[in-house]
This record gives structure tokens, C-alpha cells and sequence, in this order.
């Protein structure tokens, strides 16, 4: 293990790490968003809507991401639509995240039997009302863990940004593979920051659902 | 917005078959493998043994916490450098896609096999069954009626992460799209477009009948 190499290029990686990570959090709340819009609309039973959120779902949960971006970064281009690689990663991230967070999110939703909803509606509360004291504090002890378990998913997904020349953690450890031969340190350093960003949140998030799931009983 | 011919130019969409073929042929022998290996991983977590169990939870967990196209470049950049062996893309992907697979594979077949309550186990031998017949008859049905969707749907998942092999030089659909592309750079400028939306749908055509039926054999196994 070459020491001074690993002094010498880690500000690249902890560059690199800082951008995975901006480019994962800002596609990750689009996808938590996007995913409870789509919720709601299968949940309401929105007409029309919900035909739309239903082929969204299917296109985007049976593609991989990579060829998601290849089309968002090299095909749109063509039909006059350019973004840059960031762009790409953050509306990738949310379109493939999206459809995940949403079923979550109607997992949840649709945990709440309708009795509840009857009895809530009967003890004369509102729609508003019947959400916020009824639906939601439940629904929550079902949908937590599993879009816990899509965030990190979805941060797991972000090395792939590199494919759309986002100077990202895997570009940078391809770089340095390629540049000086290095791939011992390379790898070592790349397999570090992923640890670095990935472990602390899962711990985080198996202790919430241990929390969560107590909760729910 | 045109050039959607550049599809059905010449042998371009042959070629692009060929590619998606080369993609499902890695994906159908990492599944294969997958569920070989994984079986014994989850019957390894079923023993009593806690040594045993604690070595497959860390196979499985270590194998979880990293991003897949990470273990790529780590059994494909890594392993060369480390023991000078030269795996080709195609045998590095399909290790590790195995490895990947194996330790989801593992762990589902865990859960099926956990979630068969132990009345059934007790009821059977006390029916006079003996060992043999317990499993054969009450148990593997009911595991692999549990494990079958789930099975599918991880066969969804290890399709997509398929599409990761083109970053380490594989030629599969992805690499032939973009040959395509790079041929046609003058003539169909746009192809890129049609190219890319050609390889979405065909992964979907791929996938969505797979989830359809995965999601099917869930609501009657709920019933």
C-alpha cells in the first residue's frame, strides 16, 4: 500500500465523495416527492392521473438507471433538450426513485384498514383531519423502514453517475486506475468513501425501523 | 427529431438483438449460479450453529453495503492487480453478479423458510411423517410457493444491474447501441435518440412481464 499516494489524491476523492453524496440527496428528496405525489394519486383514485402514474411506475422500476441516463444525457440532446451531467443525475435518480418511493409510500397508505377510515369519518373529522390523526401516524410505522431501505438504494444507484462523465467517486477511482496503475490504492480508497457515506445511514436507519417496528405493535 | 430508420438500417437492429442476447445469456448464467450457491447459503443460515449463521449475515451484509458497479471494478481491476489472473469483462461480471446474487438468494430462502410457522413443522411429525416426508411434502411446497415471486423479482433486478457491464468494455446491448451510434454519426445524426429508446424498451419488455408475473404469484400466495 503506497501511502503518500493515498495522502496525495484523497482531497480527490472526498471532492468526488461531496458531489455523489449533493447530487444523491438533492435526487433522493425529488424521488421522496415525486413518490408521495404519485401516492396520492393512486390513492385518491385520481382519473386520468392515475393511468399516467401507473405507466410511469412500470417504465421506470423495469429499466436500469444506466440506461435511463444514457437516454436523458445522449439521446435527449438530439430531440433539443440538453442537460448538463448533474442535471441528468438528479432527474435520474428522481425518475428512478420515484416509482419506488411511491409504492412505499401506498404500502403505508393502504396498511390503514378501512375500518379506521370509516370510524374516523363517522367520528366527524374531516378528510384533512382523518389523514393527520388517522392515516398518516400509521401508515408511517409501515412505509418508514421501507423508504429507508430505498434511500440507501438510491445512494447505492449514484455510482453509476460516472457513465454520464459525472466526476464522481467511481470516475475518479477509473482515473486514477487508468492514469498511474495504482488500482490496489484506487480501489481501497474508493471502497472507503463508499463505506463512509453508506454504513453510518444504514446503521442510522436499522436502529429507526427497530424503533419503528416496536412502535407499530 | 427523425432518424428512428437507423433502427431497421441494415443488420442494426439484428445487432442490437444480438447485444440484448449477449446481456440475458450473462444474466441467465448468473442466475443460475445464483440459485445453486444460494441455496446453500440459506440453508447455512438455517442451521443452529451461530459461527455458521454469523459468517453468512456478514457475507451477505459486506456484499450489501457497497454499490454493485464498486465490486465490478473490484473483482475486474482488483483481482488482476492482486493475484495477476486476466479475467475477461464477461467472466468478471458474471462473478460478480453471482456473488451478489448468491447472498440475495441466501438470504430470501432464509426468510422462506423462517416464515413457515412451527406448528406445521410439529403437526407433520406428529402425523408420523418422518424426516424425508415432512420436508417433501409439507415444507419445500410451502418454502418455494413463498420464494418463487421473490426469486422473479430478484431475476428483474439482476437483468438491470447487467446493464452495468458496458462500463468495464463487455459488448452488450448498450456498447453495440453506441457503436451503432458512432457509425451513423454523420448520416443519422439523431440516432442517438432512437438508439437509447430502443435499448429502454427492450429492457422493459424484458422486465415488465417478469414483474407482472412476480406480482401475480404474490396475490396467491396472500390468498
Amino acid at each position: 500500500m503506497d501511502w503518500s499516494f493515498i495522502q496525495k489524491f484523497t482531497p480527490m476523492y472526498v471532492e468526488a465523495a461531496v458531489l455523489t453524496v449533493t447530487i444523491g440527496v438533492i435526487g433522493i428528496l425529488l424521488a421522496i416527492a415525486l413518490g408521495l405525489l404519485c401516492a396520492l394519486v393512486k390513492y385518491y383514485k385520481i382519473p386520468v392521473a392515475r393511468q399516467i402514474v401507473a405507466v410511469y411506475i412500470e417504465l421506470s422500476r423495469n429499466t436500469p438507471l444506466i440506461v435511463q441516463l444514457f437516454f436523458l444525457y445522449f439521446g435527449l440532446p438530439k430531440a433539443g433538450i440538453l442537460l448538463s451531467s448533474e442535471a441528468c443525475g438528479v432527474i435520474g435518480l428522481a425518475f428512478l426513485g420515484g416509482s419506488y418511493m411511491a409504492e412505499s409510500f401506498l404500502s403505508g397508505l393502504k396498511s390503514v384498514g378501512k375500518i379506521q377510515l370509516e370510524s374516523a369519518e363517522s367520528l366527524g373529522l374531516r378528510r384533512g383531519q382523518v389523514m393527520r390523526y388517522i392515516v398518516i401516524p400509521q401508515a408511517a410505522s409501515v412505509s418508514v423502514p421501507a423508504l429507508a431501505a430505498n434511500v440507501i438504494f438510491l445512494l447505492k444507484e449514484t455510482s453509476v453517475f460516472s457513465a454520464v462523465s459525472l466526476a464522481d467517486l467511481m470516475y475518479v477511482a477509473k482515473d486514477l486506475i487508468g492514469m498511474y496503475y495504482n488500482t490496489g490504492e484506487a480501489l481501497t480508497m474508493l471502497v472507503a468513501a463508499y463505506l463512509v457515506i453508506i454504513l453510518p445511514i444504514s446503521i442510522v436507519f436499522s436502529l429507526l425501523e427497530r424503533r419503528m417496528r416496536r412502535a407499530g405493535n | 427529431m427523425q432518424g428512428i430508420e437507423v433502427l431497421f438500417m441494415g443488420n442494426n437492429m439484428l445487432r442490437l438483438l444480438d447485444g440484448l442476447w449477449v446481456t440475458l445469456r450473462l444474466s441467465l448464467i448468473s442466475i443460475g449460479l445464483s440459485l445453486v450457491i444460494g441455496i446453500f447459503v440459506g440453508a447455512f443460515m438455517l442451521v443452529k450453529n451461530p459461527v455458521v449463521k454469523a459468517i453468512c449475515r456478514v457475507y451477505i451484509e459486506i456484499v450489501r453495503i457497497m454499490p454493485q458497479l464498486v465490486w465490478l471494478f473490484i473483482i475486474f481491476f482488483g483481482i488482476t492487480k492482486l493475484t495477476g489472473i486476466n479475467l475477461n469483462g464477461e467472466t468478471a461480471a458474471v462473478i460478480m453478479l453471482t456473488i451478489w446474487g448468491a447472498s440475495e438468494v441466501g438470504d430470501l430462502v432464509r426468510a422462506a423458510f423462517s416464515a413457515i410457522p412451527k406448528h406445521q413443522f410439529e403437526s407433520g411429525l406428529s402425523l408420523g411423517l418422518k424426516k424425508v416426508q415432512l420436508y417433501a411434502y409439507i415444507i419445500f411446497p410451502q418454502a418455494i410457493r413463498g420464494l418463487v415471486p421473490d426469486i422473479i423479482n430478484l431475476s428483474t433486478r439482476m437483468i438491470k444491474t447487467t446493464a452495468l457491464v458496458s462500463l468495464i468494455g463487455v459488448t452488450e446491448v448498450l456498447k453495440v447501441g453506441k457503436q451503432i451510434i458512432d457509425a451513423n454519426r454523420f448520416e443519422y445524426p439523431n440516432a442517438a435518440l432512437w438508439v437509447y429508446a430502443a435499448i429502454f424498451m427492450m429492457y422493459f419488455l424484458i422486465c415488465f412481464p417478469l414483474s407482472l408475473l412476480s406480482r401475480k404469484l404474490t396475490k396467491k400466495r396472500g390468498e
